[in-house]
């Protein structure tokens, strides 16, 4: 995985609550067997008319000003529902690091670290004056920098964020996480020698 | 020793590395797999050169995929047709048993674990997908996780977990007459909703849930995801214990006993604290019906959409009217008599013989609305043939209802099960979400009763008043 160390990129908000991992990428991509080639298809639904083809231009991120953005700015509960993973992959292909959010669903926060993604919590009140500022601030580009942990507006306004040490260690390191568990092999040989499970077969 | 929640017990009795400020390592004790969520999982094993450490504690099913109708023709999707065939190719490699769409044995995967006798107190169960949680229903931890963690159990049989907070959601009062754990549990998330349980494992509790049979207990924590929960589950008992016995797949004979002492150390301690407890009163539930876009949009049969003059929240109104849109209902409009094209039965919320029954109970000696379109999908083929053998598929077929093969069908509509735009189901399945049983697709989220009485009436009906024939 890729190390996540610092980002400056263009900020895109997406004004909705409780956005639902089927919005982000509806069903029917996937059957799909790879990683890949799912950015295409993101918010499918909301983000092409009726042929699937053309951009609707009501939709937020089809904003031209929103073109090439990096950072997703949106409201509670984000990526709610499944736990397909596919909801991040087709958000980080289609080009956003960093989501900020007042709230994400466990799976998909659990599932954007796991893609070297960071989803950065912030109070409902400080989300609503980053809305602002990129509302009132065409081409508004934020800073963010783990390992200090902040935010900078390119109206000069610092934020401070709280992110989980571990997770932060991770990500700044870009470690891989089956790596990490198979260190301990020795310890989970011995758990499997006291720990009886009836295996599934017959 | 500090009394603790059975929440605490499970994660303490498979916590296998542990150190100050990082994720722990928890042992899992069965991971079931699926054709939507490994074949990338897989991929990275072979990138890796990893092997799969315990494939006798792993299981696949196909069931996303899958279409409904007859077995013994091919798979006419040919990106359907290649997820089921990756899945079946990366189970021989992989040394996993598998039960494809000719087994007998095939079904939703969150049927089949509790079906065989897979699915038992105590355990720590995994699947990449967010219903897992349904298995909680027999105090088991249970969660849904994403493709990289079906990798990462895959290679190790662990997890890197953060302990959860716990909550306890106690359902107080008595349960009325009609009303079934599906207007429970879309009761409570009505109440607290889509986030109300974020970051936490629920434990129910109270009266109803220790009166409620083990397919009950299933629903109510099937659904826990919607409420944002982690998990959820219910202390195991008798109930519990003889539904497991009966399982092919369940420990035998002293093996089973010796189970059971275990597994009757499992409920919370007196005095163990929870870190949040929500108090429902049951007394008070009418027949559920959502009206929105989101589980939590919920309200009842004498009920109506939220009057958007008085959401004085705008951002709460901004959804309100999205939601309304999509839906194609106004503010304040009454959920009674509201009329729909289309009825979805089964999903692993609702697909179980008990769920079956009680819909056939209502259609039995009626026809399904002319202008209503009615599908019965049983959660896997086992349940499809013993609703045969008690000739059930008699009764839907009668009234009209298609009566087809098991899988997760419409649901969520990745096989041709899907509404068209526009059309207005009744559906027993979990989410409401814009486009989920197809695009434009309207979805209702109601019990099986709910569901059997609007096919027959061809709109939303007080299940309370019905007629039984």
């Amino acid at each position: 995985m890729e190390p996540f160390k610092t980002h400056k990129g263009l900020v895109a908000t997406l004004d909705r609550q409780h956005v639902d991992t089927d919005q982000i990428i509806p069903k029917q991509f996937l059957k799909r067997v790879e990683r890949t080639g799912f950015g295409q298809f993101l918010f499918y639904d909301w983000r092409f008319l009726e042929d699937g083809k053309t951009p609707n231009p009501e939709f937020e991120l089809n904003q031209p000003r929103f073109q090439g953005a990096t950072i997703l700015l949106t409201r509670d509960n984000f990526g709610c529902g499944s736990s397909r993973e596919h909801a991040p992959w087709a958000i980080l292909e289609y080009g956003f690091k960093v989501i900020i959010a007042p709230s994400f669903a466990d799976i998909f926060f659990n599932n954007c670290f796991k893609n070297g993604m960071l989803p950065i919590v912030l109070p409902a009140h400080v989300v609503s004056e980053l809305f602002d500022e990129v509302n009132k601030t065409p081409g508004a580009e934020f800073t963010i920098n783990l390992e200090t942990q902040t935010l900078a507006t390119s109206l000069g306004k610092k934020i401070s964020f709280e992110v989980n040490a571990f997770r932060k260690d991770c990500l700044l390191k870009g470690l891989d996480d089956i790596g990490l568990t198979l260190q301990h092999e020795d310890k989970i040989k011995a758990f499997e020698s006291q720990h009886s499970i009836s295996p599934r077969a017959v | 020793m500090a009394p603790k929640t059975i929440i605490e017990k499970i994660w303490d009795n498979h916590l296998v590395h542990e150190e100050p400020g990082k994720a722990s390592i928890i042992y899992i004790d069965l991971h079931l797999i699926h054709e939507v969520t490994s074949a990338q999982a897989f991929d990275g094993l072979r990138l890796n050169n990893r092997r799969v450490r315990r494939p006798d504690l792993t299981l696949a099913t196909m069931d996303h995929n899958i279409p409904t109708t007859d077995r013994s023709v091919p798979v006419k999707d040919p990106m359907a047709k290649n997820a089921i065939e990756t899945l079946e190719r990366n189970c021989k490699e992989f040394g996993i048993e598998c039960f494809n769409m000719h087994n007998p044995l095939n079904g939703i995967v969150h049927i089949i674990g509790p079906g065989l006798g897979l699915t038992q107190p105590g355990k720590t169960i995994v699947c990449g997908d967010s219903h897992t949680s349904t298995h909680g229903a027999f105090g088991a931890l249970a969660f849904g996780i994403g493709t990289s963690e079906v990798e990462h159990v895959l290679a190790t049989q662990c997890l890197q977990q953060f302990k959860p907070k716990t909550m306890e959601i106690r359902i107080t009062g008595k349960l009325p007459h009609g009303i079934t754990a599906k207007d429970v549990i879309l009761a409570i998330i009505d109440k607290i909703g889509t986030d109300g349980a974020t970051g936490h494992a629920v434990e129910y509790t109270g009266d109803i849930i220790r009166n409620f049979s083990m397919e009950e207990r299933m629903t109510v924590c099937n659904m826990s995801i919607e409420a944002g929960a982690r998990a959820g589950l219910i202390a195991p008992d008798q109930t519990t214990f003889d539904f497991v016995q009966t399982r092919p797949r369940a420990p035998k004979g002293t093996d089973f006993d010796k189970a059971v002492e275990k597994w009757k150390t499992l409920p919370t301690d007196p005095g163990a604290k929870y870190d949040k407890t929500f108090i429902l009163d049951a007394s008070k539930i009418l027949p559920q019906v959502t009206w929105g876009t989101s589980p939590g949009m919920g309200c009842n049969i004498e009920g109506r959409t939220p009057d958007l003059k008085k959401v004085s929240d705008p951002a709460l109104r901004h959804t309100y009217e999205k939601a309304m849109e999509y839906m194609g209902l106004g503010s304040n409009q009454p959920i009674k008599g509201l009329k729909i094209n289309r009825v979805f039965i089964g999903s692993c919320t609702n697909g179980r013989p008990e769920d079956l029954r009680q819909a056939a109970k209502v259609l039995k000696g009626y026809k399904v609305a002319p202008h209503v379109r009615a599908m019965v999908v049983p959660g896997s083929q086992e349940i499809k043939n013993l609703a045969e053998k008690e000739g059930l598929d008699k009764i839907f077929k009668a009234a009209g209802f298609e009566w087809r093969e098991s899988g997760c069908s419409m649901c969520l509509a990745m096989n041709e099960d899907i509404l068209a735009p526009g059309e207005r189901c009744a559906s027993t399945s979990n989410r409401n979400f814009e486009g989920r049983q197809g695009k434009g697709g309207r979805t209702h989220l109601v019990s099986p009763a709910m569901a059997a009485a609007a096919a027959v009436k061809g709109c939303f009906t007080d299940i309370r008043k019905w007629v039984y024939k």
